[in-house]
């Protein structure tokens, strides 16, 4: 029961006021921000790819901040190197902020738990450096700016076979991690497939610190390379506690050991530490990517970056270049037309080279070997697909 | 696996058994005394980890000075938290503490993503640790010889100072019948300051000496740490020290030894640990060195 006539004479012409806006040549409503969220490991084991990813996507959006003469609004959601938590950040998202896709995850383990959700809800989702092929297989709305694993195991096993003449192996996976468990096994099949033995093959789990009985059984294989297809923090002290038992193998590992961590932890013990990269931050390979050295060169002159760039950083970044370029092209900012213009990405020239997304959500991309020399990142090879 | 092998794996894991001793000292401790379960005892040797970061890294002290430096911080840090959260529900169910300390651990972790950042940070490891020792295939990181040896000198000063002093005594004293103790003139809020105190330097001991045999930090690094520690204070009967040392030892012995000897089940390495306190509480609930319980 209403008790204030003069209210609801104020409500009435209230609507009325909004119905003639919304009618009449609104600006207001057109120049409405379009929602892009990032869920994103900003905390946890796997935080340094995050921050590197969202700091890539913030000098993103400094070259393009619309897109449609409508400005774009970021949102971060943290999503704690967690996959239940990964599934409820991309959830509030979509449903409270109505953002119209997903940037991320950076991992593998998360981008599977938030796929089902974007599929649901019909928002696309683009990961920087998920490179597990489950990610997208069979899925419509998940994309990835990266390669997947089963290519870049083989293009690992292929170096190590050839480059460095490894003949026997040994693995230490975590097995906590899908893609710890995907590359790991793509490597094995591919390496043995050249003629190489598996020798020895031990497992930890996230977080674990200690990692000296898994090394006792690769220094008893006779292994002549470890591999590790494992996150930074692992890797770095696999790489000390190796060096400590005497253990003097070359390591190789993926891309997940490609953050300034693996250095501030192993030290000198990673020294010589050889590992594929989704990304060669020595070179741009276009005049985008040339604008985006040149930005990330001003912000750490400036102190607001206080690392070197990884492929972390240009993954991030082509995550929102893509988007961008697909809701341009679109016209429109509705999930499903998104999704087919993002499906339909031809030749963009992105931050990490030129992308092509395949019918599978995928980029085909390039492998770039990096190794740490004198206590940075340096450029070893380029293996083509 | 040779002699050679099996001596190195010993040595790898009476060093990480010697570190869940000394956490789980400090568990023990407290329980020993209000029948409390410290969950934030874990956090607190982050926190720990962290005062001595700042000691050696940030402001270029000497080790053993930032050492120094962050027990008594982290002594203080677990007195203000005895102060503030356990010790307006004294008179409260035990539960209602239990849940508490839960909320304390939550509040830690995330107080430290806020203020320390969720990335690890490099935690230098100084040179007397650093060196290598061999003989014959064995090769031992002097950190390693360092760790058992430190903590026994710590435990060893633990029992002489609960057995010999009359703070120690007012703790055993506590630790039997909190309402007899006042009535003797003892103010048992000193005495579980003090406990609080000392077991919390310990985690801070505990953790500065974790943070160097692995050298990475973070803000979550107490929570493995703290749970394996929180079991073998029970494998050892918990309330009292010894039993603490002894569970921490076997713990680590049996976690290295499941790795080095089955390496097809080293994913469960952590599982281990939880398998072994469900055992214990089924078959021997009062732990190795623990009393029977009166009936």
């Amino acid at each position: 029961m209403p008790r204030c006539p003069a209210r609801i004479g104020l409500a009435i012409l209230a609507a009325a006021l909004g119905l003639v806006l919304a009618w009449g040549p609104a600006p207001a409503a057109d120049k409405a921000p379009v929602v892009v969220g990032a869920v994103l490991p900003m905390t946890g084991a796997v935080a340094a790819y995050g921050q590197m990813a969202w700091n890539g996507v913030k000098l993103a959006h400094q070259m393009r901040p619309t897109v449609n003469g409508r400005p774009v609004k970021l949102v971060l959601a943290d999503n704690k190197s967690d996959n239940v938590e990964a599934a409820n950040a991309a959830s509030r998202l979509i449903k409270k902020e109505g953002a119209l896709a997903i940037l991320g995850p950076a991992t593998s383990g998360r981008a599977l738990a938030v796929v089902p959700l974007c599929e649901a809800a019909k928002r696309p989702m683009i990961s920087p450096s998920a490179t597990n092929p489950l990610v997208t297989q069979g899925k419509r709305y998940a994309f990835r700016v990266c390669f997947i694993d089963p290519f870049q195991g083989a293009k690992a096993a292929e170096f190590a076979y050839q480059t460095l003449g490894a003949r026997k192996a040994a693995l230490i996976i975590d097995v906590a991690q899908d893609y710890c468990v995907g590359l790991g096994g793509f490597f094995m099949k591919a390496f043995k497939k050249l003629g190489g033995k598996v020798v020895a093959v031990t497992k930890c789990a996230t977080g674990d610190q200690d990692f000296s009985a898994q090394l006792g059984t690769v220094m008893s294989s006779g292994a002549d390379l470890l591999y590790l297809p494992n996150y930074y923090t692992e890797d770095a002290l696999v790489a000390r506690q190796a060096k400590e038992l005497g253990l003097e193998l070359p390591i190789l590992s993926g891309d997940g050991a490609h953050a300034p961590e693996l250095i501030k932890i192993g030290g000198r013990s990673v020294e010589g530490l050889m590992f594929t990269a989704l990304f060669n931050p020595v070179k741009p390979a276009n005049p985008t990517a040339a604008k985006f050295f040149e930005l990330y060169a001003r912000a750490r002159q400036k102190g607001e970056l206080g690392e070197d760039m990884t492929a972390f950083h240009a993954l991030g970044a082509d995550t929102y270049l893509v988007l961008l370029n697909a809701v341009k092209r679109s016209r429109t900012s509705n999930g499903p037309n998104v999704r087919a213009a993002l499906a339909a990405t031809k030749d963009f020239p992105g931050v990490s080279g030129t992308i092509n997304i395949g019918p599978d959500g995928n980029a085909v991309k390039s492998v770039t070997v990096l190794k740490v020399q004198d206590g940075r990142f340096a450029y070893v090879t380029t293996m083509n697909p | 696996m040779d002699a050679a092998q099996l001596t190195q794996q010993m040595i790898n894991g009476l060093t990480l058994g010697s570190l869940y001793a000394l956490i789980a000292i400090g568990y023990t401790m407290v329980y020993g005394i209000l029948r409390l379960i410290n969950f934030a005892h874990g956090d607190v040797l982050m926190v720990g980890c962290y005062f001595a970061w700042f000691g050696a890294v940030q402001f270029g002290l000497p080790w053993w000075v930032a050492l120094m430096g962050s027990m008594a911080l982290t002594a203080a840090l677990g007195v203000l938290i005895d102060q503030g959260a356990y010790r307006p529900l004294r008179q409260a169910p035990r539960i209602s503490a239990l849940i508490t300390a839960i909320g304390v651990s939550f509040f830690l972790e995330n107080l430290g993503l806020v203020v320390f950042g969720g990335r690890p940070k490099a935690f230098a490891r100084p040179e007397m640790f650093n060196h290598i020792y061999q003989w014959g295939e064995v090769r031992v990181l002097s950190l390693s010889i360092w760790v058992p040896i430190l903590t026994a000198i710590i435990l060893a000063g633990l029992i002489l100072f609960i057995h010999r002093t009359r703070m120690g005594m007012a703790m055993r004293a506590l630790s039997r019948d909190l309402v007899t103790v006042q009535l003797m003139g003892i103010d048992p809020n000193r005495i579980i300051a003090a406990t609080f105190a000392l077991g919390s330097a310990l985690a801070a001991a505990g953790g500065v000496l974790w943070a160097m045999k692995y050298p990475q930090i973070n803000p979550l690094m107490g929570v493995l740490p703290g749970l394996k520690a929180f079991v073998a204070a029970v494998l050892g009967g918990i309330g009292n020290v010894t039993g603490a040392m002894l569970g921490g030892l076997l713990l680590g012995m049996a976690e290295i030894m499941l790795v080095a000897l089955l390496p097809e089940l080293a994913g469960y390495r952590d599982a281990l640990a939880f398998v072994m306190l469900i055992g214990i509480l089924i078959f021997r609930p009062t732990g190795i060195m623990g009393e029977e319980l009166p009936e």
